[in-house]
């Protein structure tokens, strides 16, 4: 927008053009479209139940309380239990952090030695890899739940870390995959003339160089195993259940009067994680989708 | 790739071969293992626990008299279809809009995708509060004097698929609008030059250039929705629960009901592997398009 000396540039469009009020007001539109749920769950966690059977869910609150919020983390109950959601958040983070790190440790790994050290039939394990991708988890579930259980850890959150490395690899082994080819291949031909072998290449020259795409793989997994409902329903026992299932539980549990403000920040406390995630992180996310999705 | 078999070929490349354990195990136990080992159950008569009794078809047989299996199978079509077209369309133009050179678009952008950080669950239960007649929209319209205004998907047996369609919507569009702005970002400048020299009107250089060009981000999308389709399963638990009555019950709940609640095993397993069909008629010409036609070229 600063002046310059010289004619550069398309000629200055006019502001209020009637191309320039066309678009901006579809992007206004579709934006308050697509921000009113968030809207609406903020307004109605602030708001006393009274108020809620009053007025409408799009009003804002007359009186501010934040006693939903603390109902929702440590009182509401599901089940047998009545500590709130605490209980499932906390559940979420034994899950997420152990799952995130040995996932994408095994991924990157494997997608090191798929293309610097290919071996016979190594494409074969990764194509196999890749449509299982496609394969929809519930004709697996079951297997799996045998699997679980003779290894002793069916309904344990051990269990559901290892559910989530499985069906974590295939996209991030792919990524993984595709960015070790990239880097130059003299690189990795230097450090083998100087003696360094498979790990010392992998801990010394690979790994350094790919922070971006741990990154990317990072967001990935921590959104996908943090939103994950399946996988938490049918591998764990009712102690264990992530936040997801929780809420799900408090929300549509039948007996009692409908708390909405409660609801709702319940709600909230769950969306916030991987809402977190992505403001903080903001154009690697949508990089890391593009990425990820595009190839996979 | 060839590699000149020597003796003590298992040991050559030990290492790789160490560390790809997690990733064969993986494929060859859980993916294939578990695919055949569903499929193989799927023709026995499971019922609370695994039996090796052959029925033959009977389960499909069953599965295909049950009205709630072919309730779950339309659902599916109509979202299916539906969410196709109209995530494609929708995600589209919103791409097309903020590849405009507009201010502010990454404010946009961000407000277009953050529904996609959310897992469904929560999309559900924020859409049913919204769709809820007393208490969202329609309580509003009637509340500004519109007392015969009627707005309630959730709760219409005929039009429930829709209300989740919605939900569904909201949540996955910005996905595919990102995906189509960097199909849109990597269309060389040069052809929408030569377009206007050429005095071609824009929705013809979108639509007989610019889109044609796009294939490649257009079959991309195609398979990431029509997957994400197929296991339409916390959105449908979350907002209705399959109700009112089995009118929004779709296939995943099915298998995942029968499997893990009325302990009916071999019913379960038929309908998933009828999951595991479709899923290959839409991803097999996909793979064959893809790869089959790289090693051609």
């Amino acid at each position: 927008m600063l002046p310059s000396a010289e004619p550069r540039g398309p000629k200055p469009r006019r502001r209020f053009s009637r191309r320039n009020i066309f678009i901006y007001g579809t992007l206004l539109l579709v934006s308050i479209y697509y921000l009113l749920p968030l809207y609406v769950m903020v307004v109605t966690s602030l708001k006393g139940m009274p108020e809620i059977r009053l007025g409408n869910i799009f009003s804002p609150p007359m009186e501010v309380t934040f006693q939903p919020w603390v109902k929702a983390w440590s009182e509401a109950c599901t089940g047998l239990n009545c500590d709130g959601l605490s209980r499932g958040f906390w559940n979420s983070v034994q899950i997420l952090v152990p799952s995130v790190i040995l996932s994408i440790a095994i991924a990157s790994v494997n997608g090191y030695a798929l293309a610097n050290w290919k071996f016979k039939g190594a494409e074969t394990f990764f194509t196999i890899l890749i449509f299982g991708a496609f394969i929809p988890y519930q004709v697996m579930l079951y297997p799996i739940v045998i699997l679980l259980r003779e290894m002793g850890l069916y309904g344990s959150l051990w269990g559901l870390v290892l559910v989530h490395m499985v069906f974590g690899m295939p996209i991030n082994t792919l990524l993984f995959r595709n960015y070790f080819t990239s880097v130059p291949e003299e690189l990795f031909k230097a450090a083998r003339v100087d003696g360094a072998g498979f790990w010392g290449i992998y801990f010394k020259i690979m790994l350094p160089m790919s922070l971006p795409i741990f990154v990317v793989a990072i967001i990935i997994q921590v959104t996908g195993i943090w939103n994950d409902f399946l996988f938490g329903v049918v591998y764990t026992k009712p102690e264990n259940y992530p936040m997801t299932v929780q809420l799900n539980n408090i929300v549509n549990s039948v007996q009692g009067v409908k708390e909405y403000n409660v609801n709702m920040a319940a709600t909230i406390l769950t969306g916030l994680v991987p809402l977190i995630v992505y403001f903080i992180s903001g154009k690697l996310f949508v990089r890391g989708i593009a990425a990820g999705a595009v190839k996979g | 790739m060839s590699q000149t078999s020597r003796p003590f070929q298992l040991f050559r490349n030990i290492n790789a071969k160490i560390a790809s354990i997690p990733m064969i195990l993986t494929a060859s136990v859980v993916f294939l293992g578990g695919t055949i080992w569903t499929i193989v159950y799927s023709f026995t008569n499971s019922k609370l626990l695994p039996r090796r009794e052959f029925v033959g078809f009977d389960q499909y047989e069953r599965l295909w008299s049950t009205n709630r299996w072919i309730v779950s199978i339309e659902n599916l079509l109509i979202y299916g279809i539906l969410s196709l077209i109209f995530s494609l369309i929708i995600g589209f133009l919103l791409a097309a809009l903020l590849d405009q050179k507009i201010r502010f678009e990454d404010t946009f952008r961000t407000i277009l995708l953050y529904p996609f950080a959310l897992s469904f669950i929560v999309t559900g239960l924020v859409w049913q509060w919204i769709l809820n007649p007393d208490l969202g929209v329609q309580s509003i319209v009637r509340g500004l004097g519109w007392e015969s205004f009627t707005f309630d998907p959730l709760y219409n047996a005929d039009i429930v698929i829709y209300g989740i369609l919605i939900a569904g919507l909201w949540q996955g569009t910005g996905l595919v609008m990102c995906l189509m702005l960097a199909g849109l970002r990597g269309i060389d400048e040069d052809i929408w030059k030569a377009a206007r020299v050429d005095g071609i009107p824009m929705w013809k250089t979108y639509l007989f250039i610019v889109i044609p060009m796009m294939r490649p981000v257009f079959i991309t999308t195609l398979v990431i929705i029509a997957s994400g389709i197929v296991r339409l399963y916390d959105l449908v638990v979350a907002q209705t629960g399959g109700g009112p009555g089995i009118a929004s019950e779709v296939p995943a709940k099915y298998v995942y009901d029968f499997m893990f609640q009325a302990q009916n095993l071999g019913q379960g397993f038929a309908a998933s592997t009828m999951m595991l069909l479709s899923v290959a008629i839409i991803i097999i010409p996909w793979a064959y398009l893809e790869f089959g036609g790289k090693k051609r070229g």
